[in-house]
């Protein structure tokens, strides 16, 4: 496994892909004139260290101590010219270079009016993409050829959104908004990173964008939140799961990570910090995403940040049905299996012991015509 | 050759006390007032710190060999380089040159008896080890995952053992206070008669310059990682937005000293470059006034400049601006010393020594450290290179590359000094070569990576990144491998190392004047003040194995 990603970096660095030594694909309309910028400056530090490594070596070489040349020359200590021209010179160029990248930075940094605008939110550890209609979605979605501006925030600690390929980096804070914008000419996918330090899995809190054309990007949007609808719940449960990033912490499998292991957690006997015990059930789990601090299980930390605003409660509905399909714990009503349910659309109450939970076998009928969820502020 | 033996000879008689064995057992060293020995125990103390990080640097790197979990979890490699930034930023490089070298060969280069303060002085190693120990004891209560930089709101909500390397750190800068403190009064009123500002050497100037700036910065430090344990401790809402603090006001309160703290970092070390370039190519230094005021410019604007770490944070286009602005002037007397020093070799007559190697070695990686700088002081270009590898790559090479080569520079320069003992010249090239090779393939390779994309601080990362990941850390041993060479090279010539000359190299500076090592007092008489560059009345003598006055022009004798 190793040596594949090691041929394929490799590949990348020999061939450079769309990029060039330095630089990666250029995918905004801003990074052509950042990477001219750069491989100026590149250029320019070039010709100076290429002079004095060039100076060093000859000095070393020429003026080398040697039998007949125990002793320097005698020249001047000094020479104010010959300080003022390396003085200056430098100068001259720095002030260019200052300029010319100020200019470019309020390109970068200056949305333009009419731009588009889609919600950023930092969580640990993951990104939050709120679109224009509501919908949430754990990848950055966006029409090409139109100006984009994320307005951004985070949940806890200080984040940072960066696109390499876009050459846009801006820190996400709490308690505050900031913003930044691009703009995307070519259809395509980029990486997305988080670049400040937030913690444990500061690494994995990566994400993709994807640039479409208009006409998909709008298709996509409006599919987007129908289509978990028409999933079964336990998959769309599951999809859930992935879209709030929760398996980040959360293994769906029995290790332990940063948060319990969600293997049979439903029905399951926890210890609490504060001692007491508890049954995992539908209350505990719509608790443990809204108000995630109230009740922390034993060994593990106080680190997940709420969902309250952000998560519907028909998906809280779908993620405890996908738990109670993955838990030996809970005892699937047989009498119930293989008949048609007809919840599937409805907020139905967290509290009420989900029926759809053994019918994973079964496709619901596409009864959920979106009339929730979608298009609601 | 006769008279040049004999001056040798009385020169050799003196030096059978010194400042080593005029007493023994370990009280007279705890205890001690001399600034010799306190710069010994310094020294230890430092290179023992710089193992330690050295060893999580070591850690750090094999972790990230391949993609994925390589030897540990990413909560272990998050304290790993939390500990290797921390050990390395506070306890290595800050006090570095200054605490050691500056502390050994400051009162002698001015021709003092010790430093103005010599209790102060005590109490600063003190505060160093007692903050140190502060530091680690963070690592026995389960270490520190924030990063040496303890950015808010992360640092204040983390349940790792924040608040006893916070407390270590801001020892540690009572510490670098008062050195400074004690530097400034020392250089004020300890010259002796003749010593004026002009007719000091340059590395005088560099710790003038730095002591300054420790001064002025470090109780900001302090304060804010006062408020900091406040804040975890007390539940003050000062950095915490959920309390109603600002999480930026943070970084600004953290840079406005830990940029001026580079400089603290970077200043004594041209000015260690400074001496040995002037030495080593036996000629006057080269643009005197340029290099000194320099020093002086790069300690003011140093302060100028700490907005250049938030251009990011969402900081108002108009401070963006300004302190891009202002970080590009420090590039100007950078570039002054660096050409200074270049025409100071012109037609000098130049021994590639172990100490000049180091010192090529620092203007090479200087070169690449300063220039990428400019990279990252230019606004369109840092948005997409800031807290990537880029800027690991251009810190590594200004703090290490040329802080910490300048530091080992010092140390096989002064080493016959400070132990009385020659090491192995061909060893020392050899470790200094591994060294610089090492160096630039752990760190070169950085660069690219940083500005292809790869963010810093990551435990995991893309398949793409992997060959630069793995070149760098194959670079990371033989760099490691480079220090243990030169710590046998310098432990082997304590045992059998040649007896060192008094001048072993030909500097005309006051403490090529003294014995070596240095009897307890420096000198009997401060030697006359002439100009400390002019090499001319110093000759090779082959019997004494260094450089002695020549014929007629003793020491003591005014040109």
């Amino acid at each position: 496994m190793h040596g594949e990603s090691l041929q394929h970096s490799l590949a990348v660095l020999l061939f450079q892909g769309d990029g060039s030594f330095w630089m990666p694909p250029k995918g905004s309309t801003t990074a052509a004139e950042v990477d001219w910028l750069f491989y100026f400056i590149f250029w320019v530090s070039m010709f100076f260290f290429t002079l004095i490594v060039t100076l060093m070596v000859v000095f070393l070489v020429r003026y080398r101590r040697r039998p007949g040349r125990e002793e320097a020359d005698e020249l001047p200590h000094h020479n104010l010219a010959l300080e003022l021209v390396w003085s200056i010179i430098p100068l001259g160029l720095v002030v260019v270079i200052f300029w010319v990248g100020f200019q470019a930075y309020l390109n970068m940094s200056t949305a333009p009016p009419n731009a588009y605008e889609i919600r950023v939110t930092g969580m640990k550890w993951q990104w939050l993409f709120t679109y224009p209609n509501g919908w949430a979605d754990s990848e950055l979605h966006a029409p090409k050829g139109v100006p984009i501006k994320l307005t951004m925030t985070s949940e806890d600690v200080i984040h940072s959104l960066y696109i390499p390929d876009f050459r846009l980096k801006k820190d996400v804070v709490p308690g505050r908004y900031t913003s930044a914008w691009f703009q995307a000419d070519e259809v395509g996918e980029h990486n997305l990173f988080c670049a400040e330090y937030c913690g444990k899995e500061h690494s994995s809190m990566l994400s993709r964008v994807i640039i479409q054309e208009p006409e998909d990007y709008l298709a996509w949007l409006e599919n987007a939140a129908a289509f978990y609808d028409e999933l079964p719940p336990v998959e769309a449960g599951a999809e859930m799961l992935k879209k709030y990033g929760c398996v980040q912490c959360h293994h769906v499998d029995s290790t332990a990570s940063t948060g319990p292991p969600l293997n049979d957690l439903f029905g399951r006997e926890e210890q609490l910090a504060g001692s007491q015990t508890i049954t995992v059930d539908e209350n505990y789990v719509r608790q443990s995403i809204l108000e995630p601090d109230a009740e922390i299980v034993r060994g593990y930390q106080n680190v997940m940040p709420t969902f309250q605003g952000k998560i519907k409660d028909k998906e809280i509905d779908w993620i405890i049905a996908y738990l109670k399909d993955i838990s030996s714990h809970y005892e699937q009503p047989e009498l119930l299996l293989g008949t048609p349910e007809a919840e599937a659309g409805e907020a139905a109450e967290a509290t009420e012991p989900a029926v759809e939970a053994g019918v994973d076998e079964v496709p619901p009928e596409t009864s959920a015509d979106g009339g929730e969820g979608v298009g609601d502020e | 050759m006769s008279e040049h033996h004999e001056a040798a000879m009385s020169t050799t008689e003196t030096t059978t006390k010194n400042y080593l064995n005029n007493k023994l057992g370990i009280m007279s060293w705890l205890f001690t007032l001399d600034h010799k020995r306190i710069a010994v125990m310094y020294m230890i103390a430092i290179l023992v710190a710089f193992l330690l990080g050295g060893i999580f640097a070591i850690l750090v790197r094999t972790e990230l060999v391949a993609p994925g979990q390589t030897i540990t979890d990413a909560d272990t490699y998050n304290r790993w380089f939390t500990l290797h930034g921390a050990i390395m930023t506070f306890m290595v490089i800050i006090p570095g040159i200054p605490a050691v070298f500056g502390n050994f060969i400051l009162p002698i280069m001015l021709g003092a008896k010790d430093v103005a303060f010599p209790k102060l002085n005590l109490a600063s190693f003190y505060l160093y080890v007692g903050g140190a120990l502060f530091a680690l004891l963070s690592i026995g209560l389960g270490g520190v995952d924030t990063g040496w930089t303890f950015y808010t709101p992360y640092s204040t909500s983390t349940s790792s053992a924040v608040i006893p390397i916070v407390l270590g750190a801001f020892i540690l800068g009572f510490s670098s206070i008062f050195t400074g403190v004690n530097f400034v009064a020392t250089i004020h009123y300890l010259r002796p008669p003749g010593m004026t500002w002009f007719k000091m050497p340059l590395f005088l100037w560099a710790l003038y310059a730095t002591s300054i700036i420790q001064v002025l910065a470090t109780p900001v430090l302090g304060i804010t990682l006062l408020l900091l344990i406040i804040e975890r401790a007390a539940g003050v809402g000062i950095f915490d937005p959920g309390l109603g603090g600002d999480p930026v006001l943070f970084q600004h309160f953290f840079w406005f000293y830990s940029h001026p703290a580079v400089y603290i970092m970077i200043l004594p070390a041209m000015g260690v470059v400074s001496e040995i370039v002037s030495t080593f190519s036996r000629k006057h230094i080269f643009g005197y006034k340029f290099i000194a005021f320099s020093s002086i410019a790069i300690a003011v604007l140093g302060f100028l400049v700490w907005g250049h770490h938030m251009f990011t944070s969402g900081q108002s286009n108009l401070g963006n601006m300004i302190f891009s602005a202002l970080t590009f002037t420090v590039s100007i007397p950078s570039a002054i010393k660096v050409f200074n020093w270049l025409a100071t070799m012109y037609r000098g007559s130049i021994s590639l020594k172990t100490p000049m190697l180091f010192t090529q070695s620092f203007i090479f990686l200087f070169g690449i450290g300063g220039l990428t700088g400019l990279f990252l002081a230019t606004l369109a270009t840092d948005i997409h290179l800031h807290d990537t590898y880029f800027v690991v790559a251009h810190f590594h090479y200004v703090m290490m590359g040329s802080a910490m080569i300048a530091f080992f520079a010092a140390l096989f320069y002064w080493w016959p000094k400070i132990s009385g003992r020659m090491y192995n010249e061909t060893w020392g090239i050899i470790a200094a070569i591994m060294n610089f090779i090492g160096f630039n393939a752990t760190f070169l390779v950085q660069f690219i990576m940083g500005s292809k994309g790869m963010p810093r601080r990551y435990f995991d990362y893309l398949p793409e990144f992997h060959i630069y990941h793995l070149i760098s850390t194959l670079g990371s041993y033989l760099l490691a491998v480079s220090f243990v060479v030169m710590a046998v090279v310098l432990i082997h010539s304590l045992f059998r190392g040649r007896k060192a000359p008094d001048n072993p190299w030909g500097g005309a500076t006051f403490e090529w004047q003294c014995a070596s090592p240095p009897p307890t007092e420096n000198f009997a008489s401060p030697p006359p003040v002439r100009d400390p560059y002019d090499m001319t009345w110093l000759v090779y003598s082959k019997s004494v194995g260094g450089f002695i006055p020549r014929a007629g022009r003793e020491v003591g004798d005014t040109p």
